[in-house]
């Protein structure tokens, strides 16, 4: 039994999600073929939440058997599935993927336990949509084949644009539209360029490859080992550069880059807190794992190349999501635009091309997608209860509900990377990477450290202190048992993180070095890469 | 420089005590929702705080056992964050060291910090404004001891700065302990965030000196590793861009010793940073001494003497240093002259002294900074604590206008307060006499620019320190009574449990400037110390640039009683202007009204920060970026005029290709058909 | 033997008599007469050059034959459909001219 589960660790974990949503929806059908009542909505809340909870306990085992020390593709699952197309079924795990996985498991069962009396119409389409959103993420982290990745990549889109569009605020056909377009829109161009690597690959190898690496101990052929011209040699939808801005264009949206970002403000106010969450903590990291996964490996020429740009535009993005977060009413709507300014730092990590930035950036992947995941449940909380998102409809809400200001105030420093607590140990690893790549850029994302400070606490003074203006907020009701367990559950992480990252650290390390190698590897040589034994850049 | 270190397993204790307290109260507060009697809270806290101190003197006691040169202690607990390889690893411990200057810290900060605890208990026990708010306080008073005690113990800079932040947060928390009055949750606000831009520069200079370290082929940010190979780094320059006054070419250690000591103008309240302190104070009375006056103000200079070695190689940031030190501490004794608000009046006060700690460390002189620390830290916080009691017989009226004859209701407080007014004002067997004495003899023979402008500066600001705390005083203390008449007969002093932590402060601010006999007294004929100045002494091996060439006792006796007379002549203007005149002061102020004004209102330097920072970062972000850049032009433009604009083609055009006729469509489709083949067999 | 040309024109002059049929009746049914037709040219193309290339005996090739079938399934069908949505179309108009069904527009 153990043997059988750790052998297919990565498809029960991918698909007992969804599994879980086809088997109520099976007894739905057999239902109503037989004649037998249908399930009550309830039953299928459970179901779905033990099928989540045992999703994220095979998390926990990937973790725990995951061997720290190999810099290989582990827990490689390889089988033909469109032979001839280049098409396999290909799951694997390395330290960049492994905490995001582990980070949707823990999210989706939390979220779906956040929800229990804030989402109570379409009750089992809610938890269908749920569930098949967490295998699409989930699967799009595991999947090594580019054909197969992008199929995961679409399928997150479907659950996330029924569950803004029909739970979401009065603007929610808008946001959802906006959102699908969005990313539509980029996805699209990554699909073109995905075809042309293929194209590529046909013309070198004599087959179609979508792989992105050999699985271990295999020969066969992968992207990695396809020429991709640099410019001048070759038809210019050929090079490198046009591939990665397709790429990058569609990452750039999904993470999102400045000035890709307007869909994420309206989808964020507009979705119910189960959306905004995961779109916040996973559906973002998405853009950034794809960088990562795809993005350097396949064109780390067109990436140093191009990387300044977008160091600028991770920069523009800290400093312009902190100034526009500033001067926001709405509490969702200052959320999403920190989330804007905390993937800046994301972005910034990775494009700095060392070991501590991008080791920092993985990590701040999971701390901003456990620190925002806790601010958007706890503005939920308020919202169940007051039925706004108006921070001037707050104030005061410390005296009614002292253990939400507990959290709240928690939750609220380690996003302003508080040192002790998550935010801070990715933060301060991506300045000493960005330092080291570039002072400069260092010095301007450090003034991210000042404005996240006076956003937050300026949205939080609002809410929380001060008195009591508005007689609503004086019977409102303290975090109940089920939300407090929640909050612990998010804040655990926060302090674990904080105190003691080695664990993560560790794991995530030897990935990153492999993957700066591939870069190396692949880039042009003059390209001016300081990947692993950096000479020493030239002082400003 | 010390070398070698002896491991101490207990000392990780001493931060961690008040950290498991803090924990427990938190979770007995958030999760478990039970109120426990205030006697456990009280046992917990003050019992958490005694174990640090106590572990403190058994550390001190161990460390004095070892020879001069390696007086080290450390305690290595785990690698906190590690990443990176070769020449560019990073890696932070999470590890503690205790040297002389550690320990100078360390006791002060656990010996004050639990006195201060076991005042609270009382203080906060008759505080009527919060009746849940009991444990919650002591929470944030062990967090504050926790993250202070990391500051002085962290073996390296980004543990330093966890610590570093560690107070910013506690003292926002306890700034807006009371967070139903707006204000001072907006107090709170501002402390943190005007801290954050002090920490922005902190991690910077953290950042830049790692990267010259790594750069030179020792990535490391421990103090000791720091120091070892500080010598590589000290003559690195660094090009800056053009518009920086001075350059375009400056000596790193500079630029390093600027950002960190900007770092250190946040959490110590100096020019230009120091507008948090004086609304800090609306946190509890406790609160401000313990943080506000006594520990956390001081982690600058504590930041600046640690980093003593960099700062004697960089003349050019020290000079700095010290003008900016001198210009806080005339800027504070001067507004601390017109406030009215007894806590505002020491709030500036605290403000003027840590300028004088800068001047010191300016100077170079970082033992007399260090020592001016512990003083000031005793005096201080015997000061504020007698002013809580104040505060708490006045129920809660700050005011001084409103006060005046308390000596004989509250004579304990009184003579307490009388003491730590003497010793801050330079009196002479008190401790303050002779640390500032010291600072005064390092502003003498400081190479400044403006000379021995700088001396005199020093002492007038020594006089008018006398001047403002006596003018509380007499206003406070002596004088007719302008208390409302049901108050006056219902006065009376704090109860033990808060008076015994003030006695104990009295002792120190009378004997602790013994521990810093000064070396000219002690060679005196009838002294005859051979090492008098046991204090500096025992820094010597941790503090750099104290070699310099002594003055000649005869000057020395000279300035001394330069600072006496100057002390004598502020304590006798108080006493003439508001006992003998007491018309004149009101007097002055009204044929001075402009400037009487100007100084009331602090120079209006809050609302020039307002107008010429806030406002228009808020109405850029607001105007041009969120409703112009955002909604307007990426928004409304691009995406939905884009979209707005497919609707307008198909809505005037394309839909009338849509003619609903099945046979046009046939039409059509056998002309693509026809086209494609034609397309095809070209 | 009819030579293959003959047989090609001949389906394609019966294409172009469903082309037109279909293009300018006004009358459903024989506008679906008309696709029949088409069909039917198509059919007949595909058996003409099935007897062009009809394999060896060991092997035979019978790809257009076996399309002619599928296409006559499909052409049954495709009427039944059709007949189906001109009978409800004509119980809606009493008409069967294809121009009444324009609703569909804009």
């Amino acid at each position: 039994m153990t043997a059988f589960v750790d052998e297919n660790l990565l498809l029960l974990i991918t698909f007992l999600p969804l599994g879980t949503a086809l088997a109520l929806l099976a007894t739905n059908v057999l239902g109503s073929l037989l004649g037998v009542p249908r399930l009550p909505a309830q039953a299928w809340r459970i179901a779905a939440v033990a099928g989540s909870i045992l999703t994220f306990l095979l998390a926990v085992e990937l973790v725990v058997v995951f061997d720290p020390v190999s810099t290989r593709i582990q827990f490689v699952d390889y089988r033909e599935w469109l032979p001839g197309f280049g098409v396999h079924h290909y799951f694997g795990v390395d330290g960049i993927s492994l905490f995001l996985i582990a980070l949707t498991a823990l999210l989706v069962p939390v979220v779906l336990v956040a929800a229990w009396n804030d989402i109570d119409s379409r009750l089992r389409s809610f938890v269908f949509c749920m569930l098949a959103l967490e295998t699409g993420m989930i699967g799009a982290f595991v999947s090594l084949n580019l054909f197969e990745f992008y199929m995961f990549w679409e399928l997150m889109l479907v659950p996330m644009y029924f569950l803004i569009g029909i739970w979401g605020g009065p603007r929610r056909i808008y946001a959802a539209v906006k959102f699908f377009l969005f990313t539509m829109f980029g996805s699209l161009f990554m699909l073109l360029a995905m075809v042309v690597l293929g194209w590529l690959a046909y013309e070198q190898s004599g087959s179609l490859v979508f792989d992105l690496i050999a699985p271990p101990g295999m020969a066969t052929p992968a992207l990695l080992d396809v020429v991709i011209p640099l410019a001048g040699d070759a038809p210019w939808w050929k090079t490198q550069s046009w591939l990665f801005a397709a790429f990058a264009l569609a990452f750039a949206i999904k993470i999102p880059i400045v000035p890709f970002h307007t869909w994420l403000p309206d989808a964020h106010v507009e979705a119910p807190t189960a959306g905004s969450v995961v779109l916040a903590a996973i559906l973002l990291k998405m853009g950034a794992y794809g960088f990562l996964r795809f993005g350097l490996p396949l064109f780390p020429t067109a990436a140093m190349t191009y990387g300044p740009w977008l160091i600028g535009l991770a920069l523009v993005g800290i400093i312009y999501g902190s100034l526009v977060a500033m001067v926001q009413s709405d509490v969702k709507k200052l959320v999403a635009y920190s989330s804007v300014a905390h993937m800046g730092f994301v972005v910034l990590g990775i494009f700095v091309f060392n070991v501590e930035g991008l080791v920092g950036g993985v990590l701040q992947m999971i701390n901003h997608g456990i620190s925002t995941a806790a601010l958007f449940l706890l503005v939920g909380f308020l919202y169940e209860r007051r039925h706004t998102r108006e921070i001037s409809d707050f104030g005061g809400t410390a005296k009614a509900m002292p253990v939400h200001a507990a959290f709240f105030g928690i939750v609220i420093f380690a996003s302003i990377g508080l040192p002790m607590l998550n935010g801070f140990v990715g933060e301060i690893l991506i300045l000493v990477g960005a330092f080291l790549h570039s002072p400069k850029a260092a010095i301007v994302a450090a003034t991210g450290v000042v404005l996240s400070a006076a956003y937050m606490l300026w949205m939080y003074r609002r809410v929380a202190f001060g008195p009591v203006d508005h007689p609503e907020n004086r019977s409102l009701i303290d975090l109940s048992m089920r939300e407090k367990l929640i909050m612990l559950v998010m804040v655990v992480p926060i302090f674990w993180i904080g105190v003691y990252p080695d664990p993560f650290l560790r794991r995530i390390e030897p990935s990153v070095i492999e993957l700066l190698r591939q870069v190396d590897q692949r880039a042009e040589p003059d390209s001016g890469s300081d990947v692993i034994a950096p000479a020493p850049e030239a002082r400003p | 420089m010390v070398t070698g270190g002896t491991e101490f397993d207990l000392l990780r204790w001493i931060p961690l005590a008040p950290l498991l307290a803090a924990a427990l109260h938190g979770v007995l507060l958030v999760v478990v929702r039970r109120t426990v009697s205030q006697w456990v809270t009280v046992a917990i806290s003050c019992g958490a705080v005694t174990v640090s101190f106590v572990i403190s003197c058994a550390a001190f006691a161990r460390l004095v056992q070892l020879p001069d040169e390696s007086r080290l202690l450390v305690d290595h607990i785990y690698t906190w964050i590690g990443a990176g390889v070769g020449s560019q690893a990073f890696s932070t411990e999470l590890a503690f060291q205790f040297d002389p200057l550690s320990a100078v810290m360390t006791l002060v900060v656990s010996g004050v910090g639990a006195l201060i605890h076991f005042y609270s208990w009382g203080y906060m026990e008759v505080d009527e404004r919060e009746d849940k708010g009991f444990q919650r306080f002591f929470c944030y008073m062990n967090l504050f001891s926790f993250a202070m005690l990391l500051l002085v113990l962290a073996d390296n800079l980004v543990l330093m700065f966890v610590g570093w932040e560690g107070v910013g947060l506690c003292s926002y928390l306890l700034i807006g302990f009371w967070y139903s009055d707006r204000d001072n949750a907006y107090a709170g606000s501002k402390a943190f965030i005007v801290n954050r831009i002090g920490d922005l520069a902190f991690i910077v200079g953290l950042l830049l000196l790692f990267w010259m370290l790594a750069d030179a082929g020792h990535p490391t940010v421990g103090f000791q590793d720091i120091e070892r190979y500080f010598a590589q780094i000290a003559d690195v320059t660094l090009d800056l861009p053009g518009w920086l006054p001075g350059g375009p070419s400056y000596r790193a250690v500079n630029v390093v010793g600027l950002c960190l000591f900007i770092g250190a103008c946040g959490k110590s309240a100096q020019i230009p940073l120091y507008v948090w302190l004086p609304d800090a104070m609306a946190g509890p009375t406790p609160v401000s001494a313990l943080i506000h006056a006594a520990t956390m103000v001081t982690a600058g200079v504590y930041l600046v003497c640690r980093m003593s070695f960099l700062y004697a190689v960089a003349p050019e940031a020290s000079e700095v240093i010290a003008w900016t030190g001198a210009l806080t501490a005339t800027l504070g004794a001067v507004l601390a002259l017109v406030q009215t608000d007894i806590k505002k009046v020491l709030a500036y006060s605290t403000m003027s002294q840590l300028g004088f700690m800068f001047v010191a460390v300016g100077c170079g002189a970082y033992a007399a900074a260090m020592f001016h620390l512990a003083t000031h830290a005793f005096m201080k916080a015997l000061l504020f604590l007698a002013a809580g009691s104040v505060i708490l017989a006045m129920q809660h009226e700050q005011n001084i206008d409103a006060m005046g004859g308390l000596r004989r209701r509250i004579p304990r407080t009184r003579w307490t307060f009388l003491i730590g007014a003497l010793a801050l004002s330079g009196a002479l067997p008190f401790a303050g006499f002779f640390s500032k004495d010291e600072i005064l003899v390092a502003a003498y023979g400081a190479e400044v620019a403006g000379g021995r402008w700088f001396y005199w500066l020093m002492l007038a600001t020594a006089g008018l320190t006398a001047l403002y705390l006596f003018r509380l005083y007499f206003q406070v203390f002596s004088g007719k009574s302008r208390v409302k008449r049901e108050l006056r007969d219902r006065m009376e002093d704090p109860p033990g449990s808060m008076v015994v932590p003030l006695y104990a402060l009295s002792v120190l601010a009378i004997f602790a400037g013994l521990a810093g006999f000064p070396q000219a007294w002690g060679d005196l004929s009838w002294v005859d110390i051979e090492e008098s100045n046991s204090f500096a002494n025992f820094l010597a091996p941790v503090l750099a640039g104290t070699v310099r060439e002594p003055l000649a006792h005869e000057i020395e006796y000279r300035l001394t009683l330069r600072a006496v007379l100057a002390a004598i002549t502020g304590t006798g203007l108080a006493w003439w202007l508001y006992l003998q005149r007491p018309t004149w002061p009101g007097k002055i102020s009204s044929s001075f009204r402009r400037l009487h004004r100007v100084l009331v209102a602090k120079f209006w330097i809050d609302e020039i920060y307002g107008v010429l920072l806030v406002r228009p970062l808020v109405a850029i972000s607001d105007r041009l970026l969120y409703r112009g850049i955002d909604a307007w032009l990426i928004d409304g433009l691009l995406v939905n005029g884009v979209a707005r604009g497919v609707r307008a083609l198909a809505a005037n055009g394309l839909r009338y290709v849509q003619s609903g006729l099945i046979q046009a469509y046939m039409f059509l489709m056998l002309v693509g058909a026809v086209a494609i083949v034609a397309l095809l067999m070209r | 033997m009819i030579p293959l040309d003959h047989v090609i024109g001949l389906s394609a002059v019966l294409f172009g008599f469903g082309v037109i049929g279909v293009l300018v009746r006004r009358n459903l049914i024989v506008m679906l007469m008309s696709v029949e037709l088409m069909l039917n040219a198509a059919n007949l193309a595909f058996v003409a050059f099935n007897r062009l290339w009809p394999g060896t005996d060991a092997s035979p090739i019978l790809d257009g034959q076996v399309f002619v079938l599928l296409v006559i399934t499909i052409a049954a069908a495709e009427v039944a459909v059709g007949l189906g949505i001109l009978l409800a179309l004509f119980r809606n108009r009493d008409s069967v001219d294809p121009e009444e069904a324009s609703l569909l527009k804009w």
